[in-house]
């Protein structure tokens, strides 16, 4: 195992993403965080505080649970049997620029899954992908659009953030 | 966000719901969890989900419903499976075909789920041996109704947070109700307490060997209780004189306005469904701020997502083998 960042390089790493999302907002435009369960949600929390404060207006902010949209539902070999839980979005998605956010981008198959569930939920301006790290093994023609930190990691390592809200401990590990 | 991303180590391993006597409180906790998830497709633009697409349920209806076939279908529907629906009138029942041919023969056109219900107890237990296919159970008999007593336990711990501690009373046509004892099994292995209402003549035979006490005065329990169930009297199922008349049982175990004066303010109101208005229960009674009954048929689609979602993802991790359970 080793340690890809600490505490204070997450912080520095949510930092750049907010200033880049920022940065790139255009002029009337509305914009609402939506975070993919699990931890991609603890990801959007802290975003979305960081654009608030930023901006100067609440950014609103929702979670997004894909657990029916994918695409190993029906695949044997899957392991652990996936858990249903609920999608928190308590605003309107249409006409938003939606910052769909995931702690980790690797294979892409989460983020199609995030985007066909959210297009059932209306019909947002756009949708932007902000990702706390992006590491190789993408199977699907996705990429990040905010990354706030690009890792190494060979196919079968696993590569995780763990973070104080669900893990005790502030950290992104390569295993 | 109360768990805070952090996984429970549990995996639903029932390719078929068959009844919940033998399901574990755990389970039924996961079941009704799990329901949650699926209560926002019902409420937002686009009313469904794809996680059954491809997937062919049967509707196996051998006695009359309307509301749970529907309620079955709906859900199905809202999971992007196929229905067809197959019920005892217009099938090669009525030319003599036995339950397991005509499952077999189902079985032949590809189906994945079997919703069954059926006039003899057992008959879920009986197709779940010799078909592949996952099967649930839409009501067997008098025996059980186990989606009917999730919904109603989905819907009180809506309301009430939990069920540990209520004290649950259902009343009425004990004997011949299957919903009340899938309520009984759901209600008191989540940890309430229940009593069976209603007259001697109306409880089942060995009603003592449940777990549940018995009372026959609606008097007695209606200030107590913090839900009351009033089961539907069903005129198709009664043989003989089980009360001297309709309005004998209304004055003694209907839930009338002036009961209800004496009730716990918040008690809530349950009924299965369909309502004999003015017998079983005013329709003040049912129409009044404490009644959930609507809210019962929109949790029943709920948890019907919920129960066939998770038979399928059973099948899906298991191979393909007649399997019990």
């Amino acid at each position: 195992m080793k340690v890809l960042l600490n505490a204070k390089q997450i912080d520095s790493a949510l930092n750049k993403l907010t200033n880049r999302i920022v940065a790139d907002i255009p002029e009337g435009v509305e914009i609402a965080v939506i975070g993919i369960r699990s931890r991609g949600e603890i990801v959007a929390q802290r975003l979305a505080g960081r654009l608030s404060k930023k901006i100067g207006s609440e950014i609103p902010c929702g979670t997004l649970d894909i657990t029916l949209y994918r695409d190993d539902l029906n695949s044997p070999k899957s392991g652990s049997q996936p858990q249903v839980r609920t999608t928190e979005i308590r605003f309107d998605i249409d006409d938003k620029l939606i910052i769909l956010v995931d702690d980790v981008l690797h294979t892409g198959r989460s983020t199609r899954a995030a985007m066909d569930a959210l297009i059932d939920l209306g019909r947002p301006k756009a949708i932007r992908l902000a990702v706390l790290v992006d590491r190789a093994g993408r199977e699907f023609p996705i990429q990040a659009d905010y990354a706030g930190y690009k890792a190494v990691a060979k196919p079968g390592q696993l590569v995780q953030v763990l973070l104080k809200e669900s893990d005790d401990k502030e950290q992104v590990i390569v295993k | 966000m109360a768990e805070k991303g952090k996984t429970r180590e549990f995996k639903w391993q029932r390719k078929h719901l068959l009844g919940l006597r033998d399901l574990t409180a755990e389970e039924i906790t996961y079941l009704l969890d799990t329901a949650q998830g699926f209560e926002e497709i019902s409420a937002r633009a686009v009313k469904k989900a794809p996680p059954l697409r491809g997937k062919l349920v049967v509707n196996l209806f051998f006695e009359d419903s309307t509301r749970t076939r529907n309620s079955f279908a709906l859900a199905a529907n809202r999971l992007s499976a196929d229905v067809v629906e197959f019920t005892k009138k217009d099938s090669s029942v009525s030319k003599g075909e036995t339950l397991l041919d005509t499952a077999r023969n189902l079985e032949a056109m590809g189906i994945d789920i079997v919703v069954i219900r059926h006039n003899a107890g057992g008959a879920p237990t009986l197709l779940s041996k010799y078909i592949n296919a996952c099967v649930v159970n839409a009501g067997d008999g008098f025996c059980e109704h186990p989606t009917q007593g999730l919904l109603d336990v989905f819907t009180i711990r809506k309301r009430k947070g939990s069920l540990k501690g209520l004290k649950i009373a259902i009343v009425g046509d004990i004997s011949h109700s299957r919903v009340a004892r899938s309520d009984m099994w759901a209600m008191t292995k989540l940890g309430a307490e229940v009593t069976f209402v209603g007259p001697p003549t109306l409880m089942p035979p060995k009603v003592e060997q449940l777990p549940v006490k018995v009372s026959y005065s609606l008097d007695d329990v209606i200030e107590k209780v913090d839900v009351i169930n009033m089961l539907r009297i069903q005129f198709e199922r009664l043989g003989g004189n089980p009360f001297p008349s309709v309005r004998e049982y209304s004055h003694y175990f209907g839930l009338t306005v002036e009961r209800m004066k004496r009730a716990k303010p918040d008690i809530l109101v349950m009924h299965p469904g369909p309502i004999n208005r003015g017998l079983e229960i005013e329709s003040e009674v049912a129409d009044g701020k404490n009644s959930v009954i609507l809210q019962q048929v929109t949790n029943g689609v709920t948890v019907r997502m919920a129960t066939l979602f998770l038979v399928n993802q059973a099948a899906a991790e298991k191979p393909a083998e007649i399997q019990n359970g």
